[in-house]
């Protein structure tokens, strides 16, 4: 009690008031969406936030088309105030159930508006949410959007112009070789490095020197090393026939395995089964510069007089053909090692050049069917050609306006 | 049959790589990853017909009294010591193992040495390329100078327009042609693993029918 008379509060009462009203005012001013977030459950945030923002809308859900199920797409209208600049981020909720159960799925930054859920079951029905995330970390649900299920697809149908293509090429190269086998006559243009091989098998046999044959450090899987050994099967022939020998370092086991193969049958198809040498097609090293070092030896001790390059190469390209150009080779070389080519060209004698790499097959054995499959390749590269030129004239027309930005739009691949 | 089963499964698995490419389906796709494996499972078998066929090479050079068996003892002796090192001592991945030690201080250096010879193979290359002897070697000569000094600052020092010329040289006619090259790579390509897939080309089992 106070002098005056006024009934007194006593001190300890006011501060448990106090205490009472800060508690009550941070329980009331905690964002509900907040807590229970923390507790991995979405909750209507937007209703208990001081200040509202536009919440995504327009918000749908499909299954992710050409894949292998488990996921779904999900594509929503940004929110009114992204603008702003009080968005956050979109954050994703899903649930099995339409009304509850929805846990957080991710999250993507304002200007993005889809989001693929993955990891999902396959044939299980799901529901979404999506809400807008403001820095005060309160959240602005969308209305819930489902229930889909993701299923996996039989056809990318993404892929229906790579489809149509490899049908023509394949269609082209039936046909080219069909035509062979019936007795048409076919054109294949001279190439210069592959008409020199036989005088350079003559040299080689004359000078009493090896043939060092390279296929390169490619593993039997780059269709280049396959090339390359169906070239090989050729020069062995030759070989066999002139009594020269062949010298065949591998890089890869596998690749060793079927030279080894390869070469014993091409000496006996040309009726010298005891020509063939096992230890002349052996196995030096995976290692990029062993290799170099290994082949380089074999070059400076054997002295060949001829080396083919043939396959995929990578820095040891130069290495290797300066060293056969300074032992006085005569040395032939191709490859689709774009980077390499320029090597090859200053220090070989010839160089195949990228496809011709591919064609020396068909252009040393002159069998008519391979010769239509040249042909066909040469028909499909005439078709790359023309649309080439068309792509070229629609967007140098795109580009002045003339037609529309999109209008090849449709052709894109996107897959 | 001799020929008959390798190209029956040539057919198969080239059909079923190509098809498997259209279809997302997990069926195929996780068959795929199996083949996959498979090859993996190969390559490990294969070393050890690499390493059978090494040690029988420099076997018969060393029994034959080759001249140049001096190295079939080197090899053979590395092989052994490697071999040696990398099964029986704990850890042979560690620093300060012997595996690891022979392995940075003799391997890597003369690895090295290897590669820094392409810097000198480089100048000779193109000491002989750059002999301007046809209209085509002038050319290069032209261009690679105009690029060489492009990429330097000696470059923009002796005038400004170098470095705009290095760049569209580089960009333009050189890109057109490296696209051109590879164009035809990727359907040389394709037009080799279609012959092989359908048994047209069949030197890759040593020809014949």
């Amino acid at each position: 009690m106070y002098a005056d008379g006024e009934r007194s509060i006593p001190s300890e009462s006011i501060r448990w008031a106090v205490v009472v009203v800060v508690a009550l005012a941070a329980l009331l001013s905690c964002p509900a969406a907040v807590c229970a977030q923390e507790e991995g459950e979405s909750t209507e945030g937007d209703t208990l936030a001081a200040v509202t923002y536009a919440p995504p809308t327009g918000l749908t859900s499909v299954d992710t088309p050409n894949d292998r199920g488990s996921a779904i797409t999900l594509s929503w209208e940004a929110s009114a105030d992204e603008t702003t600049g009080v968005i956050t981020s979109y954050e994703i909720y899903r649930s099995t159930h339409p009304d509850t159960g929805f846990a957080y799925a991710g999250k993507v930054p304002p200007g993005i508006t889809v989001y693929r859920d993955s990891g999902l079951e396959n044939d299980i029905e799901y529901y979404h949410r999506v809400a807008a995330a403001s820095a005060e970390t309160t959240l602005f649900f969308s209305a819930t959007v489902g229930p889909t299920t993701a299923f996996p697809q039989w056809f990318n149908s993404n892929r229906v112009n790579v489809l149509i293509g490899v049908i023509i090429f394949v269609s082209a190269i039936v046909y080219f070789v069909t035509s062979a086998r019936a007795g048409k006559e076919l054109f294949i243009r001279r190439l210069a490095g592959l008409d020199e091989l036989d005088n350079a098998v003559g040299r080689a046999t004359e000078m009493g020197k090896p043939i060092l044959y390279i296929t390169g450090l490619s593993g039997i899987s780059d269709v280049a090393t396959i090339a390359a050994i169906n070239i090989l099967g050729e020069v062995a022939k030759k070989t066999a026939e002139y009594n020269t020998r062949l010298i065949v370092p591998c890089a890869d086991p596998i690749v060793m395995a079927v030279e080894q193969e390869v070469v014993r049958e091409a000496y006996a198809e040309v009726g010298r089964p005891e020509g063939y040498n096992e230890d002349d097609v052996f196995y030096l090293t995976r290692s990029q510069f062993a290799y170099v070092a290994g082949v380089n030896g074999i070059m400076v001790r054997q002295r060949p007089a001829t080396i083919l390059y043939m396959g995929m190469f990578y820095a040891e390209s130069l290495v290797l053909a300066e060293t056969g150009s300074s032992v006085g080779s005569i040395q032939i070389a191709g490859t689709d090692a774009v980077t390499q080519l320029p090597f090859f060209i200053t220090s070989c004698d010839y160089t195949l050049i990228g496809e011709e790499l591919y064609a020396a097959s068909a252009y040393l054995s002159r069998e008519p069917v391979l010769l239509g499959g040249l042909k066909g390749q040469d028909t499909v590269k005439f078709i790359v050609g023309v649309l080439l030129i068309v792509g070229f004239i629609v967007a140098t027309l795109a580009a002045t306006n003339v037609i529309p930005a999109d209008f090849m739009a449709p052709l894109y691949v996107t897959g | 049959m001799r020929r008959q089963i390798p190209l029956m499964l040539c057919f198969i698995a080239g059909v079923f790589t190509a098809v498997q490419y259209f279809i997302p389906h997990p069926a195929i796709q996780d068959f795929q990853e199996r083949f996959l494996a498979w090859l993996m499972t190969l390559l490990a078998f294969a070393f050890l017909l690499g390493t059978v066929s090494l040690i029988r090479l420099h076997w018969h050079k060393i029994r034959n009294k080759a001249d140049d068996r001096g190295y079939s003892f080197v090899a053979l002796a590395g092989l052994l010591v490697m071999i040696g090192f990398g099964f029986f001592h704990p850890a042979h991945h560690s620093p300060g193992s012997p595996f690891n030690t022979l392995f940075q201080n003799v391997q890597v250096p003369i690895e090295a040495t290897m590669f820094s010879l392409l810097a000198f193979y480089i100048a000779s290359a193109a000491f002989r390329a750059f002999r301007a002897r046809t209209m085509e070697a002038t050319l290069l000569l032209v261009a690679a100078t105009i690029v060489m000094l492009g990429r330097v600052p000696l470059g923009e020092l002796i005038h400004e327009q170098i470095p705009i010329a290095t760049r569209w040289i580089l960009e333009v006619p050189n890109m057109a042609s490296k696209r051109g090259i590879m164009i035809g790579v990727g359907l040389g390509m394709m037009a080799t693993a279609l012959k092989i897939v359908l048994g047209i080309e069949r030197a890759w089992m040593g020809g014949g029918d």
